[in-house]
């Protein structure tokens, strides 16, 4: 039994290294358009390309908009990520985007209005032998990677009323908005962490910091809006970085890692983050705000949960249901503590007594050990 | 993994074993120089090459038992590593010789399904199993899926089995808790399970007490103790939470015959006249409850039927307030105790085990008050330890006495003892009882398709 999983196992590993071999890169020459190049023409309600089979290797797609809006083209793999993108393609203009590609099923996207999901054609690459792939597990990490964008598009113009605030020096404004600013944030952590860079300048700690790193990012701007009660001389910069830092988040969050794994392993780490700083008070622990993080990371943990449940219920049924279970267990336990069904403003963490605390820690060990398992019901 | 297959701890030396030289003959030998029996033998003999190699070891000459009253190994069997076993009429780690360490954890029951309690007592019965014998929990602690967390901790790989007894008791929250019978169990309540009475002088915190269930981990190496307290917890989430926990050294009593009492932080030998492991009369009569027992008029009415073979357990944790202590005079020590602290006998007796006056003591006497023979001649099967959390924030040592006493019926034996020493005993200037709990300790696990508590809930 162990072999035969192991073999899966491995094949899904080597499948996933194959597709990470492959990169993406805009062109920087014009030089090398030849009559092997895919022509897109882009229109404001079509995305025409000349062919949708073509060979491995160095592949060009020359692009040009016919309509009458700003578009953006994409190559996407199976799942969404980004193999290569082009933005702001304006109307009547030609751009070239070039990739080295391996043989497998892509998609091709034009965004007219830089928006959605946009008008997608369904390209083959030959050649080689193309990496073995799971249709539904594609779905899963493409509907998760929707997921993920969506809830950095929709933070960006909520981290604006935070930061918006403090530029102002209105503190109460930006007291109030602090914590709706972190919630798409933090029901995606895992993959923000996964870039390495922006996590450390927009959500680290006093305590996270190491030496000679300079704190900037929510959480100094929360100290000095609960504990210090004023604004810093430079409150206005450190919100001008937050912005810049989470648009950059944004913008390379369809280029991010996601395997099915990940996301299960994710919804691990979101529990985890949840164990190790909201249930201590740690994470907010100037506004008290941590059970409106707890709530998003709970979220976070149950979409990419929600996401693969079609592959789990095969393979592990009860492992299905008891994470079912516990979800609504530990979402009820949490609703104890908000205004309504749909409010996310929780009760200020220092009034949660060590009793509840205890609760609420006994709930997020209930639900994170079997989320633990949830890897394994995928892939095996 | 094919059922049956077992993932060991310790695979190096297993695998040396399977080349044929197995380190286990040579290594673990005891004083006398007598080979023990292998590990690999002493798993498949079971309770009767445990038994031989502590006879042939020199160690006491102890009847065979195969009621799995904690098999008869003595200090021999200790050096050795080697497992007790698990299945018997009466639970291990009851009248098992003390090891040297003890991890116990309370747990709170957090499902209301009765289904879901049976099953985890299941699970928690095959995770003993295989823990006791040395082995790890499920499929080990590596060589599974790279992507899901192993089956097994891990920090146990490599020690023996340490004579690991896993012992697990119901708690008076399992019955009703806050006025409802969660599992139609109210009725099953032993009337020799009552709560305790408020003992004067009791600082109770309720962070520290209390629990539905419990699981007492003892073993000669604490790693092994902690590894198993540890692996059930996990097993458990979702069905139970842990609501504290205490991890002991140095154990303050024996139940070995002829062994030196060990000493408390006191540095008195306490628990002198402790039931021994041979003592089979005693441990029938004081212990092991019967079938007829547990009527009458305790806060529980249940017979205990279900409690034929099992036993009752006090667990308190005494802080000892140990500075002010080490600064009163050596006669006032001994005064307190009613023994001295060198031999450990009693006053105006020569030896630890001669028989004491105690009309030569102090009424307030700590022996005086608590001796048998001041409580109509009831006994307790004690096997506490000592314990030290660190330090207190005040620069005290948070340290004491973790007391564990098993009995036929509370009601008898720990609530008038308890009552006597808590009105009058002059130890109570320097100790404090700060968590207490009491448990129906079931019968123990008969063969492979029973399980803990089977009696009850089936």
């Amino acid at each position: 039994m162990r072999p035969a999983r192991l073999s899966v196992v491995t094949a899904t590993t080597v499948a996933v290294a194959a597709l990470a071999t492959v990169t993406g890169c805009t062109a920087k020459s014009d030089s090398t358009a030849g009559d092997g190049a895919v022509q897109v023409i882009a229109k404001d309600d079509a995305c025409e390309v000349s062919k949708t089979e073509f060979p491995s290797g160095h592949v060009e797609l020359a692009v040009e908009n016919k309509g009458s809006k700003v578009t953006e083209v994409y190559l996407l793999f199976p799942d969404d990520r980004i193999v290569t993108e082009r933005e702001n393609i304006g109307p009547g203009t030609k751009a070239k985007i070039t990739a080295e590609v391996k043989a497998g099923s892509y998609e091709i996207a034009c965004k007219p209005g830089m928006k959605g999901k946009g008008i997608r054609q369904k390209v083959t690459v030959t050649g080689g032998t193309a990496a073995k792939r799971s249709p539904e597990m594609d779905a899963a990490v493409a509907a998760y990677r929707t997921y993920v964008q969506e809830q950095a598009d929709e933070t960006l113009p909520k981290v604006k009323v935070f930061t918006d605030a403090v530029r102002a020096g209105n503190i109460e404004a930006a007291k109030k908005a602090y914590a709706p600013s972190r919630i798409g944030w933090e029901r995606t952590e895992p993959v923000a962490e996964s870039f390495g860079d922006i996590d450390p300048k927009v959500d680290t700690r006093a305590d996270g910091l190491e030496a000679g790193q300079k704190w900037t990012g929510w959480h100094r701007l929360e100290k000095e809006l609960w504990q210090d009660k004023k604004l810093g001389a430079d409150a206005k910069t450190l919100a001008d970085e937050l912005d810049k830092d989470l648009l950059d988040w944004q913008k390379r969050v369809g280029r991010a890692e996601i395997t099915p794994t990940s996301m299960a392993n994710g919804a691990k780490e979101l529990l985890d983050e949840v164990a190790s700083g909201k249930v201590t008070g740690e994470e907010e622990r100037y506004s008290h705000t941590d059970l409106v993080d707890f709530k998003a990371n709970v979220e976070g943990a149950e979409k990419s949960f929600e996401l693969l449940k079609p592959v789990a219920q095969k393979n592990e049924p009860a492992l299905v249901t008891e994470l079912d279970k516990q979800f609504a267990a530990l979402n009820t336990l949490l609703d104890k503590y908000r205004d309504g069904a749909d409010s996310y403003e929780f009760t200020s963490y220092e009034k949660v007594t060590k009793a509840q605390r205890k609760e609420l820690s006994d709930g997020v060990n209930a639900l994170a050990e079997p989320l633990s398992k949830l890897a394994a019901a995928v892939v095996k | 993994m094919a059922p049956g297959e077992s993932t060991e701890r310790g695979t190096d030396r297993d695998n040396t074993a399977e080349r044929g030289t197995d380190r286990d003959d040579t290594a673990v030998r005891d004083a006398a120089g007598t080979p023990a029996p292998s590990r690999r033998a002493l798993l498949g003999w079971g309770g009767a090459g445990l038994a031989l190699g502590a006879a042939a070891a020199g160690g006491a000459a102890v009847a065979l038992r195969g009621d799995g009253g904690g098999g008869d190994a003595t200090g021999t069997a200790a050096d050795s590593g080697a497992a007790v076993p698990f299945h018997g009429r009466h639970q291990a780690g009851i009248a098992t010789p003390v090891q040297d360490r003890l991890h116990f954890a309370a747990f709170d029951v957090t499902t209301g399904d009765r289904a879901e309690l049976v099953q985890l007592l299941k699970d928690w019965t095959r995770a003993a199993e295989r823990m006791t014998a040395g082995h790890a929990v499920g499929d080990g602690a590596y060589g599974g899926l790279p992507e899901a967390p192993p089956d097994d901790t891990g920090e146990a790989l490599g020690l023996k089995p340490s004579r690991l007894t896993l012992t697990v008791g119901f708690g008076p929250g399992l019955f009703t808790k806050d006025g409802e019978d969660r599992f139609g169990l109210a009725r099953h309540r032993p009337a020799a399970l009552p709560d305790l009475p408020r003992f004067p002088g009791d600082n109770l915190d309720p962070a520290r007490g209390g629990g539905d269930l419990c699981v007492q981990a003892c073993a000669d190496d604490p790693q092994v103790a902690v590894h198993a307290i540890r692996n059930l917890a996990r097993i458990g989430f979702g069905k139970v939470a842990v609501r504290w926990s205490q991890l002991g050294f140095g154990k303050t009593s024996s139940t070995t015959p002829g062994a030196q009492t060990p000493r408390n932080l006191f540095g008195f030998k306490d628990g002198t006249s402790n039931i021994a492991v041979t003592e089979t009369d005693a441990l029938d009569r004081y212990v092991w409850a019967t079938a007829k027992d547990g009527s009458g008029s305790g806060s529980g009415t249940g017979g205990g039927e279900w409690m034929a073979d099992g036993s009752y357990l006090v667990a308190r944790r005494i802080s000892m307030r140990i500075e002010s202590w080490d600064r009163t005079s050596l006669q006032e020590q001994e005064d307190i105790f009613g023994r001295d602290k060198g031999e450990g006998a009693a006053v105006g007796k020569a030896h630890e085990h001669d028989k004491p006056n105690l009309k030569a003591m102090l009424p307030t006497a700590h022996v005086r008050l608590a001796h048998p023979d001041s409580h109509h001649g009831v006994r307790m099967l004690r096997r506490g330890y000592s314990f030290t959390d660190g330090t207190d924030g005040l620069g005290r040592l948070d340290a004491g006495l973790f007391f564990l006493a098993y009995q036929r019926d509370i009601r008898d034996a720990f609530i008038p003892v308890q009552r006597s020493l808590a009105r009058s005993d002059a130890l109570n200037e320097y100790i404090q009882h700060v968590g207490s709990a009491v448990f129906a300790i079931p019968p123990g696990v008969r063969d492979k398709d029973d399980w803990w508590g089977r009696t009850l809930l089936s």
